[in-house]
């Protein structure tokens, strides 16, 4: 009666007892699971227009990154830096396009997936050659990113709000509300969600497969830009950095591998699923529970909807 | 009704020309030294049994494939492995035999990305829907509604087409392959699977595409009364040759026709 008692009332029991608490712990959650979403965003956009499930993305958060800060490292102003790098993943996309997708069109899912395994590792290779394995710090100071907290008094206590935190919930809202204009209401949008929905219909009306990948890829490579800044931010950019994009399996599960909307509900809801179970039923299962937590709630959500949160439903004719 | 304009187009300029076009995947011959024309403003069928390699030629005139030998010339000019898209901005629009629409997009959505290759203004502006992009999005739009009304599916613009009947997703993939005001037309099969009354309509939309746009069309089609009906000229293609190619009534009654159709003893 005891254990049961631990697990179904009493972490509530403590909610109710310490609303502050319960407050700063969504909060927290509500943070991470933006960041999850940028993450399972990039994702997102490039199964949505190529059907690739995209390894590197992880990889592409961290090369941006580094790219950035090495760029200012050799004195590049940090603005300009920022500007360089957004072409540096422009030149990425375009390459990747060039060199990897269009040699392997027609050829199944899987060697698509498999070839950005080798794009992963070409990119490690390449990112340490050119700017070294060891940590660095994000240049948040210099791109004006604010820092400290401000302390809310509520509820009986206080609950404490990073401002780079306030100010990557906003970035990630507007880059996804951008991207969510993007593809609805322009012709390039249009033309994106073509050929999500048949490659051969959008080459049959002019749209040019190899130009719409390039900018898929692009602007998958401009989140995982912002990624990069706001986790770097965070802790340090480093090789370790690409394990986040781990985090957005369980994300991608939940909310579908095709929904931008999906992408974001179900960032928040394992953002904050996480930050609840480390911090209420954590102490009771031991330590280390926020590192399974998110796969476990991606599996049981499974069993009642496959297709995901907003993924479309897969109905194949026999 | 077909008979007068037969007539005026068997003597006109070829639009596309095929010349000895051979197609092999691996060992399989698709299309063996096949020739032949399409004149500006006709209906050209092309026909034939199954397996025949009527689609295959299709799409080797709009890119999809390449063939291994031959030349394709389009409007005077003779392309070297032309790429689906490079082939839709030189006019060639096409239909698929099983349909091939953005099924999450409503009909008015789908006849509007025909329209891609026709619109180029600043993307900032689109994405902003300001200024000249708003200009432009609005004349298509108005183009397109005049498709939309032709094609008489006015009531179902807003309905995503993955929820239409057939019949009528066949209509759509025409309205857009109509909105990028194709030179050349391909239809590949636009009656499979039609009820009578459908493929009336079919026809007559097509007639009138023919005749009111005096777009040049191509069509695949099982349908033997409604080749004969449609069309001015007609090939014959069996296992990749071309065995016949006349008007339908010159078809109609050749030997070699009447053999791969029936089966010949051997």
């Amino acid at each position: 009666m005891d254990i049961l008692y631990k697990i179904f009332l009493d972490p509530f029991v403590q909610m109710g007892a310490a609303p502050d608490l319960l407050v700063q712990t969504l909060w927290e959650g509500l943070v991470a699971g933006v960041l999850y979403s940028l993450i399972a965003l990039g994702f997102v956009l490039i199964f949505k227009a190529s059907g690739v499930f995209n390894f590197a993305q992880g990889i592409m958060v961290v090369f941006a990154a580094l790219t950035l800060v090495g760029l200012h490292a050799h004195g590049v102003p940090a603005f300009l830096a920022l500007a360089l790098t957004i072409a540096v993943m422009y030149g990425l996309a375009f390459s990747v396009e060039r060199f990897v997708l269009r040699p392997l069109i027609n050829q199944p899912d899987i060697i698509l997936f498999m070839a950005t395994f080798g794009l992963t590792y070409f990119l490690i290779g390449l990112g340490e050659l050119v700017f070294g394995g060891d940590p660095k710090v994000m240049i948040s100071d210099q791109l004006l990113l604010p820092r400290g907290a401000y302390e809310v008094k509520m509820l009986g206590g206080f609950v404490q709000f990073q401002k780079i935190d306030i100010a990557a919930a906003v970035i990630a809202a507007i880059m996804v509300a951008g991207l969510a204009i993007f593809f609805q209401k322009t012709r390039i949008g249009r033309a994106l969600r073509a050929v999500a929905d048949s490659h051969k219909a959008a080459l049959s009306v002019g749209i040019s497969l190899e130009y719409i990948w390039v900018i898929v890829w692009f602007a998958a490579g401009i989140v995982a830009l912002a990624t990069g800044i706001m986790w770097g931010a965070r802790s340090n950019v480093s090789f370790a950095l690409q394990i986040i994009a781990l985090k957005a399996l369980p994300v991608l599960i939940l909310g579908g591998f095709t929904s931008i909307p999906g992408a974001i509900v179900g960032g928040v809801i394992i953002g904050v699923g996480e930050k609840f179970g480390e911090f209420y039923w954590g102490p009771l299962l031991g330590s280390g529970i926020e590192s399974w937590l998110a796969y476990m709630i991606a599996l049981v959500f499974l069993l009642f909807r496959p297709q995901g949160l907003f993924g479309e439903r897969i109905i194949e004719r026999i | 009704m077909r008979a007068r304009a037969s007539a005026d187009v068997a003597a006109g300029e070829a639009i596309l020309s095929v010349e000895g076009v051979s197609l092999a995947f691996g060992g399989v011959r698709a299309l063996t030294d096949v020739s032949f024309d399409v004149h500006k403003g006709e209906i050209r069928a092309i026909i034939g049994p199954n397996g025949a390699g009527k689609t295959s030629m299709l799409n080797v005139i709009n890119g999809f494939y390449h063939p291994q030998q031959g030349r394709i010339t389009f409007q005077g000019r003779a392309r070297p492995r032309m790429r689906p898209y490079e082939a839709a901005r030189g006019g060639i629009a096409r239909t698929f035999q099983n349909v091939a629409l953005f099924r999450g997009m409503s009909a008015l959505d789908n006849i509007m990305a025909g329209r891609t290759l026709a619109m180029h203004s600043n993307f900032f502006f689109q994405l902003l829907r300001y200024g000249p992009a708003m200009t432009e999005e609005v004349a298509h739009r108005k183009r397109v509604e005049e498709i939309i009304d032709f094609l008489e599916i006015a009531h179902i613009r807003k309905v995503p087409v993955g929820r239409l009947p057939y019949g009528l997703q066949k209509r759509v993939e025409l309205g857009r392959a109509l909105a990028m005001e194709p030179r050349l037309l391909l239809l590949d099969e636009p009656m499979a699977g039609m009820n009578l009354e459908e493929k009336e309509d079919m026809s007559r939309f097509i007639i009138d595409v023919n005749n009111i746009f005096g777009t040049t069309i191509a069509l695949i089609e099982h349908d033997m009364g409604v080749v004969m009906d449609l069309s001015d000229r007609v090939i014959v293609l069996d296992y990749g040759r071309k065995i016949a190619d006349g008007t339908p009534d010159q078809v109609k009654a050749d030997q070699n026709v009447i053999d791969a159709y029936l089966g010949v003893a051997h």
